[in-house]
């Protein structure tokens, strides 16, 4: 998209160049303003801390009614030191809160430029309709990936400032060294970015279809939420292993020794390929599209 | 929402698509076949059976598929569907004594079970859809997993017909199995296996893992009114063989005898048919041994023997779904070569496979599989010896054998693989000989050996020794939950004169991680097992070290290890996607860019034979004209006659249906450089709210790319005359406000050309006035801007030109000086209209005259001075109120749209 060329284009005004239009840190400045951003990045700080104080509050009283699986598993060990109390924070988080951060940002991005009126004038300025959505995307998930990285990096600030730099006390694959356990993180954090490109890529075609911010947004999770409840169903038998959420959880094999990375693959490919469907139809829809609002 | 409608479309069109079976590739038979069976043909026995018959033409190979003990033909069904899916005819069969089929148990009897088979390779081979080697001897494979597997194994031995067999999870010698004895001793001072007896026996424990495996069933018989109260559907004998161990813990010869008979292992070297031996190694009941005993039998009789082992078995279970593949695909090539004679025949190779761990999402076991060229038996290709502490220790004998250690729970077993196990000893009955923790990592594969001593008062004495693993962390466990019982007999009192004696424990497949111990534990009372009832203390040791063999086996590939090509083949296509994409995008937009008029070069804006529609809806008709440089024009018409579509099209927003819009030569499309000469307001602003004013056009100005002095900010916000408003943010702005702001923003950088949509819009009279005054200095020097209005007053103090639109289409268009000139017409309002239509038509020189409406007349008087017609009319006692002269413009204007404002998509 970026030429280096320092011609002016055939036909365009003095200086302009349509590899120069909306750069990518105009988008992220554009975007960092923003109320809608500056509060989902403060409540990535603002989680771990809110789980530190509930576990603090724990009173030692009567456990829940058993429980069971992996996340009681989970809950157990939060509080065995900061890279546990990490990934304690990363499962509550996963599987909902995530996902409405990253269809908030991915699809509000165009649509709310349609409703405040402000997309027409970047397109006639002229931004190539492929480019804007370019930077759109890029710097939508930029902010996600910064969420995350927040969100992990204050779990991991305040774990350690209170439980201590233990190493990671997986449920079924015994310790990992504290070194080692970041990496872990690290890479479970990569796997929930690449298995959110799904959300993010099903938001970003619905902001690009629709004026309503809230649509995409709320679209996007509903659909979310629709397959993680058809997930449930056994009765669907291999059928669910084509629903993009199955895979959600793959990367509670990164904590197991050996590593079970089977389900990761067949995670990524599955959002990659969803990943890639929608963000084609989005460039497809949004170059033909009539802007008429 | 068009798009999340398609996606809930395509989400609920997979699940129609999973839910909706596919239809099938065979049809059934259900019949109820009566054979003649027991020693003599003596008896009738009838036997409920389905076939599965493939639709295919022509003669069938087929497969008889015995369940296991407690199960019908319903627990070989989905097996029965899979062979039936590849070609096979299937026979399933409720054996005697079981479900719907009448007759006794008689535990594979060769006199009765095995007969009622016989009697149905000759059923199949009289059906003329069933292939057959020869008269009466049917193209045939005998598969069954347990009961059914040692039916498969004495069928064989028994008829020569059996072209080939798979039995699985199944025993050699039923005698060993119900009374193993680790040190070598036959059956006869063996130690009864209680607990599994008493399940095989006992009813009403039908068990829904077991039953999920194929034919392996440990269930218990149906309950029929018709059976005794305590033999049930047992035959008279094996009753009371049953009642005899129970009672005592021992076997008498006629008890043995009867297992015996009921055992592949005397008739062994009778089978000819190639024979793929599946034995369990999560499985109490028929352990590995089992196996092996079976696969060296039939392999010394040079019969083709090949020999899998599985992660599952009576207490494990299926395994988890790459195992079921696994054998699946074992089964499948076995059958393939041997009875349908397709291939070359399978290698000999031996496949086993290792528990790597738990899934991490809670979906089960992990395994790994390898496999080696030839089966190694369970000692191993190799050995470790692993040195154990502890010294002679007093253990005790409960009375009654209670209360008693736990190693396994029948069926139940899968929990001791969890690490938390069900393995529990009771203090004081037990004796432990640790290692110290392993350097490394060690896997064995194969039956582990130690030796030991034991000393008793009584000279006998039952002990149970087991492997246990001591993980570094977390509790021990006993791999598999599999122990070795051993009676020894003829012991000293003193542990100082006891002999040592060698126990082969049973043969198991476990990683003990580094840092684990390794433990040999031996006690006094297991729950699963008989042990004698009287209160004894023992003595026992352990001499040195045990002995772990292991197999040096190759990994198998792991099949979803092609989802790792798959991944990358993916992302390698996403990334030449994307390539081609921006490559093809480029290759368009240069070609748009050099697509140029050379005549229009100059013009600012060209818009010829423009028409644009939504489906029906026609926004713009025909649309032509021209801005020239210095130019203000004025796009005049009311709401709805198309201006803002025009506008649209020209801002790059929407394509046009036809025609074609031209600036300084430059075809307009959506993104085309030339849009960046242009300026523009149309629709109203658009800024961030979230911003202030400064920060909106310094933004926007910067997402244009242009260099910052290009931009003239003093002047843009001179003209916007926010004054210190410009650092508030956009969203406390008024109307008018933003207006201003978003003309300035239109003017940023000075473009050649300024588009303005209703600009006055929410502007107050002064600013409407400064802003007349802006535009008209903007064209000068060469600039050209074109406002779009439907006021008319509007357009004519503010521009030069005027196009005027109505419907979509251009109905008059020029110079305001010249279109504002005086027109030929002339309103009249008149006392009475009759008499003044009369007169005028009488005047010479009127060209027209029309009625308005009221008292209205419109007169064209064609040049004729308008005091000469009021003086005719006046003369003509006609009283006139009022004299309007018309202008073209008006004219144009009011003749065209005046009567009519409906929007032009509203015509029909």
């Amino acid at each position: 998209m970026t030429s280096s060329s320092a011609v002016d284009v055939v036909g365009g005004a003095p200086g302009y160049r349509p590899g120069a239009t909306l750069s990518l840190w105009t988008e992220i400045r554009r975007q960092a303003a923003r109320r809608r951003t500056q509060m989902a990045l403060g409540f990535m700080v603002l989680l771990p801390l809110i789980i530190l104080i509930a576990f603090q509050l724990d009173n030692g009283g009567d456990d829940d009614e058993g429980g069971g699986g992996e996340f009681s598993r989970l809950a157990d060990l939060a509080t065995a030191g900061g890279a546990n109390f990490t990934l304690f924070t990363l499962l509550v988080s996963s599987g909902f809160l995530l996902v409405v951060v990253v269809a908030l940002f991915c699809g509000d991005t165009v649509a709310s430029e349609a409703s405040w009126g402000s997309l027409r004038y970047l397109l006639a300025m002229p931004v190539p309709r492929a480019r804007l959505l370019g930077v759109k995307v890029t710097a939508a998930l930029l902010y996600c990936l910064l969420a995350m990285l927040i969100l992990v990096g204050t779990a991991l600030l305040a774990g350690t400032l209170r439980y201590g730099w233990a190493p990671l006390n997986a449920p079924i694959g015994g310790e990992i060294a504290a070194g080692t356990s970041v990496v872990r993180l690290l890479e479970i954090v990569g796997y929930l970015c690449v298995s959110l490109l799904v959300v993010a890529s099903l938001a970003f075609l619905l902001s690009v279809s629709t004026d309503a911010p809230l649509g995409a947004v709320g679209g996007a999770v509903l659909l979310q939420i629709l397959s993680n409840i058809l997930d449930q169903i056994t009765a669907l038998g291999t059928i669910r292993n084509f629903l993009p959420t199955h895979y959600g959880d793959a990367w509670l094999g990164l904590l197991s020794t050996p590593l079970q990375t089977d389900d990761i693959v067949k995670g990524c490919i599955s959002s990659l390929a969803y990943a890639t469907i929608f963000f084609s139809l989005a460039w497809w829809r949004f170059l033909r599209k009539d802007v008429v609002s | 929402m068009i798009t999340g409608s398609v996606v809930a479309l395509v989400l609920a069109g997979l699940v129609g698509w999973a839910v909706v079976p596919s239809p099938a590739k065979y049809r059934t038979e259900e019949q109820r076949i009566t054979v003649r069976t027991g020693p003599g043909d003596a008896t009738e026995v009838t036997l409920d059976t389905t076939l599965y018959l493939p639709k295919t033409s022509g003669r069938k190979p087929a497969i008889l598929l015995a369940h296991g003990f407690g199960g019908t033909k319903q627990s070989v069904r989905s097996d029965a569907q899979d062979f039936a899916e590849l070609g096979y005819a299937v026979l399933t069969w409720t054996a005697q004594g079981f479900g719907r089929s009448t007759g006794e148990i008689h535990l594979d009897s060769p006199d009765w079970e095995v007969k009622d088979a016989q009697r149905l390779l000759d059923w199949l081979a009289a059906r003329p859809d069933i292939q057959t080697d020869a008269s009466g001897d049917p193209r045939v494979a005998a598969v069954g997993g347990s009961y059914g597997g040692a039916l498969a194994l004495l069928l064989a031995a028994q008829d020569r017909r059996v072209d080939a067999i798979v039995p699985m999870i199944t025993w050699n010698d039923l005698s060993r199995a119900f009374l193993p004895e680790a040190s070598g001793q036959d059956p006869a001072g063996g130690v009864f296996k209680k607990q599994w007896a008493g399940l095989f026996f006992g009813s009403g424990s039908a068990d829904p893992i077991t039953d999920a495996l194929t034919g392996g069933g440990a269930a218990a018989p149906q309950r029929t009114p018709t059976g005794d109260a305590q033999c049930g559907r047992f035959a008279r004998d094996v009753c009371e063989a049953y009642l005899g161990i129970a009672t005592t813990g021992k076997a008498d010869e006629a008890a043995l005898a009867l297992l015996r008979r009921s055992s592949p292992a005397p008739v062994l070297d009778r089978i000819k048919a190639p024979t793929l031996l599946i034995q369990g190694q999560v499985d109490t009941l028929f352990p590995l041994s089992e196996g092996d005993a079976n696969a060296r039998g039939i392999a010394a009789a040079g019969t083709p023997v090949r020999v899998a082992w599985f992660t599952g078995g009576h207490d494990g279970g299926s395994g988890p779904q790459s195992e079921v593949d696994r054998l699946r695909f074992l089964t499948a090539q076995w059958l393939d070569h041997y009875v349908k004679g397709n291939g070359k025949a399978p290698e000999n190779s031996f496949t086993y496979s290792r528990v790597s761990g738990l899934n991490a999402r809670g979906r089960g076991l992990v395994t790994a599989a390898s496999s080696l060229d030839a089966y190694p038996g369970l000692a191993g290709t190799s050995n470790a010896s692993i040195a154990l502490t502890g010294g002679p220790q007093d253990i005790a004998n409960p009375p009654n054998g209670n209360p008693a250690a736990i190693s396994s729970l029948p069926i139940a077993n899968v929990a001791s693989l969890l690490g938390t196990g069900v393995s529990a000893e009771i203090r004081g009955q037990h004796a432990d000989y640790t290692s110290e923790p392993l350097p490394a990592t060690l896997d064995v594969a194969g039956a582990p050996v130690v030796r030991i001593r034991a000393a008793s008062p009584t000279g006998e004495a039952v002990l149970f020794v087991k492997l246990y693993d001591v993980p570094a962390k977390g509790a021990a466990s006993i791999p598999d939950g599999l122990i070795a019982p051993v009676r020894l007999t003829g012991l000293p009192k003193s542990i100082a004169d006891a002999q040592p004696v060698t126990v082969t424990l049973p043969a198991v497949v476990h990683r003990f991680e580094a840092g684990s111990r390794v433990r040999i534990t031996v006690a006094s009372a297991d729950s699963a097992f008989a042990s004698p009832p009287d209160p004894v203390v023992y003595q026992v040791a352990v001499d040195g070290a045990v002995s772990l063999p292991d197999v040096a086996g190759t990994p198998l590939a792991n099949p979803d290890v092609i989802w790792r090509y798959v991944l990358a083949g993916l992302v390698a296509l996403i990334l030449v996607g994307l390539v081609a994409a921006v490559l093809i995008a480029r290759g368009r937009v240069r070609r748009i860019e050099r697509r140029i008029d050379p005549d229009h070069a100059d013009t600012p804006l060209v818009v010829r034979g423009l028409r644009k529609t939504y489906g029906d809806f026609v926004a713009v008709a025909k649309v032509d004209f021209t801005v020239q440089r210095g130019q203000v024009v004025g796009l005049l018409g009311p709401n709805g006659a198309g201006k803002t579509t025009s506008l649209r099209v020209l801002m790059g927003l929407t394509r046009p249906t036809e025609g074609e819009i031209l600036v300084f030569g430059h075809q307009l499309l959506p993104g085309a450089p030339v849009l960046s000469r242009v300026g523009a307001l149309v629709e109203g602003p658009g800024f961030l709210p979230h911003l202030t004013g400064l920060q909106n056009l310094r933004l926007y100005w910067a997402a244009t790319g242009r260099p910052e002095q290009d931009a003239h900010f003093d002047e843009a916000f001179e003209i916007a005359g926010l004054g210190t408003a410009v650092n508030r943010r956009v969203k406390t702005y008024s109307h008018g406000m933003r207006q201003r702001l978003a003309i300035a923003q239109a003017m940023l950088g000075l473009p050649e050309l300024l588009v303005l949509d209703e600009p006055t819009d929410g502007l107050d009279p002064p600013q409407i006035a400064e802003m007349r005054k802006v535009l008209r200095r903007y064209a000068t020097g060469g600039r050209a801007v074109l406002v779009s209005s439907h006021l008319l007053a509007e357009v004519e103090q503010t521009c030069t030109d005027v196009v005027v639109m109505h419907k979509g289409e251009v109905v008059a268009a020029g110079k305001v000086d010249d279109i504002v000139g005086d027109s030929p017409t002339v309103q009249l309002d008149v006392s009475d209209v009759d008499a003044a239509e009369k007169v005028l038509d009488e005047l010479d020189g009127i060209r027209s005259v029309a009625w308005s409406g009221g008292n209205g007349l419109v007169v064209d008087i064609d040049g004729t001075p308008r005091s000469e017609v009021i003086a005719a009319l006046v003369r003509a006692g006609v009283g006139i109120d009022r004299v309007t002269p018309r202008r073209r413009l008006e004219d144009a204007f009011l003749s065209l749209v005046g009567g009519d404002t409906k929007a032009s998509g509203e015509r029909s």
